[in-house]
């Protein structure tokens, strides 16, 4: 354990944690915008500096490791100063258009643009014009909006292990891209929407939202948390809308990452995962972010069928049940346990999984069972 | 090399640097291999690389046995029948062409290199850098051999720390020091890396040691992984560099050869490999740690320091980087002793810094002088004064991370602390003379627009902080600038100061703020009186031509793109201001300087 003091307060931590882990954990707010809990640190949006006794240069709290005996300051007029003209800097090149766009209300930038009270930056100059990346049916990305954190470039090459994107080109023009600007659909892009997760504006965005799902109630609460300056969450709150997210765990697979459903009259409008909870720590895959269609199409099972005179007929969970272990035991006694097989399925978690191999085996007496997610 | 092994009477050395054959040192080659060939001259043929007088391009050696030599500038090879005829034929000196002969230093241009004290620039020009051979000659390797043999790694680096040496990529951080670090760092495996990547604009003197003495860099390599026990060195070198690539690459071949890289070498048990790795031509890629996520096939982006490379560098192994010219000073030191390195200097600035002349000087080139001498004595008795006679102005330092000094700070003695204190850097080395017609704030722009474009992007100070003040100065050098730009100038520099994760964006208001400093009255004429006193910023300058001095020659008539200037043959001519698009070209034809901008 290393001992530190943060803006005067006597804090305890283990070794190797960075000035930020100590300060979050001690209740003290640092601004940061290219920091994900989930990636590796960046250190490249500034806004987390802090001033540590005896160090020659402002220290990014967000990288920098803490050493014992460190005292440092988090706040005061040359650190706020400087995070003031960094978010100006980043609203000079920005259209602060909160009032109509999807991340309103969860948008970081936002957030920070509020919290120094920047609205019109006193830099003017030169603004991006790049055109709206909708080549796929699920992500879209509007670079005018990018801040440059590297946030999604991470976490598609650490969390994905795939790599779709770097930065290209230098200095102002430097903007993620895929390699050759290709379409995301010509990448390796699995399309799990992860750089959707990470970025902390609105430069990429879920397109089954943006084109085709667009709930106007969800819009009116994004508009208001760009009126009131206000997140999201405490806007919820403040209307008492709070029954329009449910947590649940996604049923797509034994992984078990948690979602939450973000559902307006009966609709599902969208799926996100809440940061740091539960196995996925926010991170999902493609299904459990898009594969939400399933929950109210009406080609969807809601009750066994039972095959009577050649037709499907609906039927209820016992007779079902019963009939299946019927015709079971009279297979296994006609012929022989060996001529039952057990198929089993990657949805299924592998305490699931665990028991229909010893169903297999203990109960019907065959080592015929296997599983889809075998290949 | 003044022997010329196998008897013959001369030895005619051609300088085959890039500066060389930009300035046709090729057709000069060929010239004097055909003339050898059909004459009968008692004579060997070698090349060598740039000996520094970039102004006097190409440049032939001829030594002669007793171990004299003559240098010959501007030889093209049409002068080249005649120089051997009289000068190997005959052994007579054709005294017109001559920079500087041995005996006579003080001679003419030869106040150019009499001047200098040349240490890490001892090889160059005077020995064929294809050729290991010649380099042993002279005593290459010795030191190498000797620390290998004799030494122990923490001799080596006391010996190297005796010598005060500073590395010369930039920082000025001490030698020694540092290997002092990267040698306790634990760790089995370390690297050592040669920063060749060279990216300021106006600094060559990184290419001209590769092409003329690669074996020096190397050597300084070899003692370098020995002392910090790394056995692992790449050399990270620019691919706009192609001769000092190629020269790297026989070097490299002929040290396997030898036996003085591979294993065990020197006959001991120690192995050193040596790779050379291909830079895209990033500036930001010569800062270290940029420079390592580049060698690691990664975009060459900076992370924040710490952690420093002597710990977790290149492939998280504790890494040390070095520039060119400080490995070059290595083998020197080691022979010669790091007591005799630190006679040369100031107190706290030791031994020679080369410095690239370049701008409005009279003699641009290579200069390796002692560290204590005045800009004035670099600028005015190497650099010769300013060229065409005018008046020197001021002398941005460093490249676009220094400061530009006016001359009241002409007196300043090179040294890392004076020069700092000044406002500027020594850098690596880069002097770019400004004279009265150069506009401060225009010279301003010029570097920002440079750092701007070569920022990686990765930090917001950096990325948009200069992007908005490049965007300032431009107002201002078209005469929009408002009066609350200079503040806003120096508010936001000192913020990219603070917050820039690296030393690119840390250092790139430099310029901004030291002729905000040593010339603001430049930038309220601009944003005030909308006028531009150097008679440099098109927008702010009209163009005359002075009745009483035009002759009359029509030259600038040939040169305007807008058919501006007319007037009778031998009779003053007229600009049309209408017409006229201040494009200067005709100010710089003209041989009377009756053009007049303001
Ligand atoms: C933007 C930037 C560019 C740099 N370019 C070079 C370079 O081209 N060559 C070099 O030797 N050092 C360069 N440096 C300095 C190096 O990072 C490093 O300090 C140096 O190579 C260390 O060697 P030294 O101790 O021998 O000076 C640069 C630094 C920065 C921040
Ligand atoms: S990305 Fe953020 S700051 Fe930008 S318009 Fe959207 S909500 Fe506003
Ligand atoms: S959707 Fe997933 S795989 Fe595709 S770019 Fe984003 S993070 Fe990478
Ligand atoms: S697209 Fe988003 S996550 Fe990616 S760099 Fe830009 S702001 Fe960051
Ligand atoms: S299907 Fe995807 S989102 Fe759902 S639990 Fe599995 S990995 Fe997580
Ligand atoms: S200071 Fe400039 S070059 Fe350095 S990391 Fe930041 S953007 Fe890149
Ligand atoms: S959050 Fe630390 S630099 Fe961006």
């Amino acid at each position: 354990m290393i001992k530190v003091e943060i803006d005067g307060k006597a804090c305890e931590a283990p070794q190797g944690s960075t000035i930020l882990d100590i300060a979050k954990a001690n209740g003290i707010d640092i601004p940061t915008l290219c920091y994900d809990p989930r990636l590796s640190p960046y250190g490249a949006c500034r806004l987390c500096l802090v001033e540590v006794e005896g160090a020659r240069a402002l220290l990014p709290a967000c990288y920098a490791k803490a050493d014992d005996g460190m005292v440092i300051q988090t706040t005061n007029e040359k650190l706020e100063r400087i995070r003031k003209t960094l978010v100006e800097l980043l609203v000079s090149d920005h259209p602060m258009e909160c009032q109509g766009c999807s991340k309103s209300g969860r948008c970081e930038l936002q957030r920070l643009a509020d919290k120094y009270g920047v609205t019109e930056s006193t830099f003017t100059g030169e603004v991006h014009e790049y055109d709206l990346h909708r080549e796929n049916p699920f992500v879209m990305r509007d670079y005018n909006k990018c801040i440059m954190c590297g946030r999604c470039i991470r976490i598609c090459r650490e969390v994905q292990g795939i790599g779709v994107y770097d930065f290209i080109n230098r200095g102002f023009k430097a903007v993620p891209g895929t390699p050759y600007d290709k379409p995301m659909q010509e990448t390796p892009c699995e399309f799990c929407g992860q750089c959707i997760s990470t970025c902390p504006t609105g430069a990429i965005k879920a397109r089954p939202y943006e084109d085709r799902g667009r709930v106007a109630a969800l819009d009116m609460l994004r508009n208001a948390c760009a009126y009131f300056k206000m997140p999201e969450e405490d806007m919820m709150k403040a209307l008492g809308l709070e029954g329009w997210v449910t947590r649940t765990t996604c049923a797509y697979c034994g992984c078990g990452c948690q979602l939450d459903i973000h559902v307006i009259d009966n609709k599902i409008v969208e799926i996100t995962s809440p940061l740091m909870v539960g196995s996925g720590q926010g991170n999902l895959c493609v299904k459990g972010r898009f594969g939400y269609d399933f929950v109210s199409s009406s080609e969807r099972l809601t009750k066994p069928l039972i095959r009577k005179k050649g037709k499907f007929e609906e039927a209820e969970w016992d007779e079902a049940l019963d009939l299946v272990a019927k015709k079971l035991s009279e297979t296994k006694k006609k012929s022989c346990p060996d001529s039952i097989g057990v198929f089993s399925s990657a949805r299924a978690t592998n305490e699931d999984n665990y028991l229909v191999q010893k169903f297999a085996r203990a109960v019907i007496g065959t080592n015929n069972v296997d599983h889809c997610a075998r290949l | 090399m003044s022997d010329n092994g196998n008897g013959h009477r001369y030895k005619v050395v051609l300088g085959y640097g890039t500066c060389g054959i930009a300035a046709g040192a090729t057709a000069v080659k060929d010239a004097l291999e055909e003339e050898v060939k059909k004459g009968s001259y008692d004579v060997d043929l070698d090349i060598a690389g740039c000996m520094g007088l970039c102004f006097i391009e190409p440049v032939v050696e001829i030594f002669d046995r007793q171990g004299g030599s003559v240098v010959y500038g501007d030889i093209t090879a049409k002068k080249v029948p005649q120089l051997l005829e009289e000068h190997v034929g005959k052994g007579q000196v054709i005294e017109d062409w001559v920079v500087k002969k041995s005996e006579d230093p003080e001679a003419c241009e030869g106040d150019f290199l009499a001047n200098q004290l040349r240490v890490v620039l001892r090889n160059c020009g005077k020995i064929n850098p294809e050729s290991i051979e010649e380099y042993i000659q002279i005593g290459g390797y010795e030191a190498a051999k000797k620390a290998l043999t004799s030494m122990t790694p923490e001799e080596v680096i006391d010996e190297v720390s005796t010598s005060g040496i500073r590395g010369r990529g930039g920082a000025g951080f001490p030698t020694g020091t540092k290997w002092g670090f990267a040698r306790k760092s634990p760790g089995e495996e370390k690297y050592l890396i040669c920063n060749a990547d060279e990216g300021d604009p106006g600094a060559f003197m990184d290419r001209s040691v590769l092409e003329g003495d690669p074996h020096s860099v190397l050597e300084g390599m070899i003692l370098a992984g020995f002392a910090i026990g790394a056995r692992q060195g790449y050399i990270y070198c620019r691919a706009e560099y192609p001769l000092a690539l190629k020269r790297l690459d026989i070097a490299i071949e002929e040290c396997h050869q030898k036996g003085f890289l591979g294993e065990g070498i020197f006959g001991t048990d120690w192995s050193f490999e040596v790779k050379v790795k291909k830079g895209a031509g990033a500036f930001v890629c010569g800062e270290e740690t940029a420079m390592m996520a580049s060698i690691e096939g990664q975009r060459g982006m900076p992370n924040p320091r710490p952690p420093f490379p002597a710990t977790h560098g290149l492939w998280g192994k504790p890494t040390n980087i070095n520039n060119v010219e400080t490995f070059a000073a290595i083998p020197w030191i080691i022979a010669e002793g790091g007591e005799k390195y630190a006679e040369i200097g100031t107190e706290k600035s030791k031994g020679t810094k080369v410095f690239c002349l370049a701008g409005k000087v009279r003699r641009t080139g290579l200069a390796e002088v002692p560290m204590g001498y005045t800009l004035r004595q670099v600028i005015f008795d190497v650099g010769g004064g300013i060229a065409e006679g005018r008046e020197f102005k001021a002398v941005q330092m460093g490249g676009p991370s220094g400061g530009c000094l006016p001359a009241e700070k002409l007196d300043t003695q090179v040294d890392y602390d004076q020069i700092t204190a000044a406002g500027a850097i020594i850098g690596s080395g880069g002097m770019i003379v400004a004279d009265n017609r150069t506009c401060m704030v225009d010279l301003a722009r010029y570097f920002l627009s440079f750092t701007q474009d070569e920022s990686c992007g990765k930090c917001t100070p950096c990325r948009i902080g200069t992007k908005r003040m490049l965007e300032i100065l431009e107002r201002i050098c078209e005469g929009k600038g408002e009066p609350e730009d200079i503040e806003k100038l120096q508010v936001l520099a000192g913020d990219i100061k603070d917050a820039s994760l690296c030393a690119l964006g840390g250092t790139a208001p430099n310029p901004v703020l030291t002729t905000l400093r040593y010339f603001k009255d430049e930038y309220e004429d601009h944003i005030f009186n909308h006028k531009c006193a150097a008679g440099s910023c098109p927008a702010l300058i009209t163009l005359r031509i002075d009745p009483e001095t035009c002759t009359g020659c029509a030259a600038c008539v040939k040169v305007c793109p807008t058919d501006a200037i007319t007037g009778e043959k031998k009779e003053p001519h007229v600009i049309d201001a209408e017409a006229c698009i201040r494009c200067k070209m005709c100010l710089s034809r003209c041989p009377s300087e009756s053009i007049i901008a303001e």
